[in-house]
């Protein structure tokens, strides 16, 4: 059958959509069986392995539950009371807020730099592109890696190309002062090509009238800028700060792996201290109660960002 | 934002080349001077982490170890930490562990959730509003918070030190269900409609209509969950204590400590793990920057 014949049978079907009440019905019958068995095999991984997950946690959460078995049983809001009286709790989360804040702003504004450089269509396109899109591709095992090496005191890049400009060399990851900022330089570095990538996407979808337009009312390449391009980009940048402040907050990784939270607990974030409650101290109730004091701040702050959002827009 | 990989136009199907128009003011400034020299500036700094490891890994451990630093060491480049990491250590079976489970988890992720998302986009069954509702919203749960009931779940299973546990954990993608369903809505139903009045079953509308219009935004998927799976750190390292187990980046902190201070074997094990996705970028340089700038989406 052809299309044409089958859109002029479509035509047809629509306009006399009232008369095939009953044809419609035996199809809505089936859709609702292909519909369950199409999204079956998700929706049992999704309760098996996300909702069930989600509900038990809160149930260990009012356990004392240990990681050998035992304390199996439920003590209420205990494990609650004790979090919110436990000063490294706060601590660490104080570590988070400061690391997404910290972190946040270059990756944001280094991002966009990059991307209003490449977009001025430089030769060499595909290079700048790799060389700071390449280490999103990294594990940050690998990140953690290169980056402990290059702030190594002795050995490290760090301290000899800053060297000649007469600075001592520095105990990056050792020196409580240094160790946050040196994990920030480490995290923009990794991850700030894949808020690059989506700030040069969104400069190439603006109209090139407009800049036609501004140039011929005089506008010089700086007024463009602020009277164009930044405005234009301000959805985009909305999302890039959504996104970004999510991933901060869940930051682990490099973390562990670069100062095991250290030194003297500065750089602990509040994804290590339930990780440790957890798999080094072995109370799973305490460290479930702490992943859901966690979960109710990531809960906060979206839905913070969504107001925010919906203003802006409305 | 840009959409067009998210519509299925022909553009995107037929493989056209997409170019993009760009400003063409070439005419050399000292602006354009001044521009290209920070952008060289920023480039040779991000590049620079990868020089240093792969100087290092190139030397003996002697001279990685030695001050004053050299790129060039006195005593010559050689290949003695690569040899030694690949010939002493588990790094091969790690690699194989991480393509093994990697490979399975984009597998499962991408086809149950292209099917529970052609079931949000097309099909009225009962619930379904309501269970998409519950689907969205489980995006912000992050998985973080998951580590102690999983694992416990683990244990009750007798999954702990498995393949099937590093797998089935990362199998659920709800991203994945709502961008490929903001895909799927966008095929125009008439397409569908013309093989179902031939009596081609909804299964076989998928397979032979919806999924062939669909290849970029699963291409784009697929590589985001691979890229996801492949450098996943904290469920990995949780749920395997057994070394012949382990994916890449649990393996590497592992015997990090365990090399000590054998700089160049560090370099080079590195550099050996960043190898495999660095190849997949290169292939798949398109797909992956324009998969990123529809999608907002980007593996991790």
């Amino acid at each position: 059958m052809s299309t044409e014949v089958a859109r002029g049978e479509v035509a047809l079907s629509k306009t006399a959509h009232a008369a095939e009440r009953p044809g419609s019905a035996a199809r809505r019958s089936r859709d609702n069986r292909a519909g369950l068995a199409f999204a079956a095999p998700f929706l049992a991984l999704f309760l098996a392995f996300l909702v069930w997950p989600i509900a038990h946690g809160v149930y260990l959460s009012f356990t004392g539950q240990t990681l050998t078995g035992a304390g199996g049983s439920w003590v209420g809001l205990s494990n609650y009371t004790e979090a919110f009286a436990d000063p490294v709790m706060w601590r660490s989360l104080a570590n988070t807020a400061l690391f997404t804040v910290m972190s946040t702003v270059p990756l944001v504004l280094v991002a966009l730099a990059m991307a209003l450089l490449v977009n001025l269509g430089i030769p060499g396109q595909w290079l700048w592109r790799l060389s700071f899109f390449m280490p999103f591709l990294l594990a940050s095992t690998v990140v953690a890696l290169f980056w402990t090496w290059m702030y190594n005191p002795q050995l490290g890049l760090v301290n000899w190309l800053l060297a000649p400009l007469g600075i001592d060399p520095v105990a990056w990851l050792q020196d409580e002062r240094w160790a946050m900022t040196a994990v920030v330089v480490t995290t923009l570095w990794w991850t700030v090509g894949f808020n690059f990538l989506l700030y040069l996407a969104a400069l190439q979808n603006i109209p090139e009238q407009q800049y036609e337009a501004a140039a011929i009312d005089g506008a010089g390449p700086w007024r463009q800028l602020f009277s164009i391009t930044i405005p234009q980009l301000g959805p985009t940048t909305v999302l890039i700060v959504i996104l970004q402040v999510i991933a901060s907050l869940k930051v682990f990784d490099q973390i562990y792996m670069m100062t095991n939270g250290g030194p003297n607990g500065v750089t602990r974030p509040v994804v290590q201290y339930i990780f440790e409650a957890g798999f080094t101290g072995y109370r799973f109730g305490y460290s479930a109660a702490i992943s859901y004091v966690f979960f109710a701040l990531i809960i906060v702050v979206s839905l913070v960002q969504l107001r925010i959002t919906a203003r802006r827009s409305a | 934002m840009p959409t067009d990989v998210l519509t299925p136009e022909p553009s995107t199907t037929t493989g056209a080349p997409h170019t993009v128009v760009r400003r063409t003011r070439r005419r050399v400034t000292p602006g354009r001077i001044a521009a290209l020299v920070v952008l060289v500036v920023l480039a040779v700094t991000w590049l620079l982490p990868f020089a240093w490891a792969l100087v290092t890994s190139l030397k003996s451990e002697a001279a990685a170890g030695s001050t004053p630093l050299a790129w060039i060491p006195a005593d010559g480049f050689r290949l003695d930490a690569f040899t030694s990491v690949l010939s002493e250590g588990n790094i091969p079976q790690w690699t194989l562990n991480s393509l093994f489970t990697a490979t399975a988890i984009t597998v499962v992720t991408v086809a149950t959730s292209a099917l529970a998302a052609y079931a949000f986009s097309r099909l009225e069954f009962t619930g379904r509003r309501w269970l998409f509702v519950v689907v969205i919203a489980s995006i912000i749960v992050p998985p973080q918070v998951l580590i102690v009931p999983l694992f416990y779940q683990m244990l009750t299973l007798n999954l702990v030190d498995t393949y099937w546990g590093i797998i089935l954990p990362q199998v659920i993608a709800p991203a994945m269900v709502f961008i490929l369903k903001k895909f799927f809505d966008q095929i125009p139903e008439e397409l569908e409609d013309a093989a179902r009045m031939d009596g081609a079953s909804r299964l076989r509308v998928f397979t032979s209509i919806v999924l062939p219009l669909s290849r970029p935004i699963l291409a784009a998927v697929s590589i985001f969950v691979f890229i996801g799976a492949w450098n996943n750190f904290l469920w990995p390292f949780i749920v395997t204590n057994d070394t012949s187990l382990m994916t890449l980046p649990v393996g590497l902190q592992t015997v990090k400590s365990a090399y000590g201070v054998q700089y160049a074997q560090n370099m080079a094990s590195a550099l050996l793990a960043a190898a495999p996705l660095i190849i997949v970028f290169l292939f798949f340089q398109r797909q992956i920057i324009k998969g990123i700038a529809t999608t907002g989406f980007g593996g991790r």
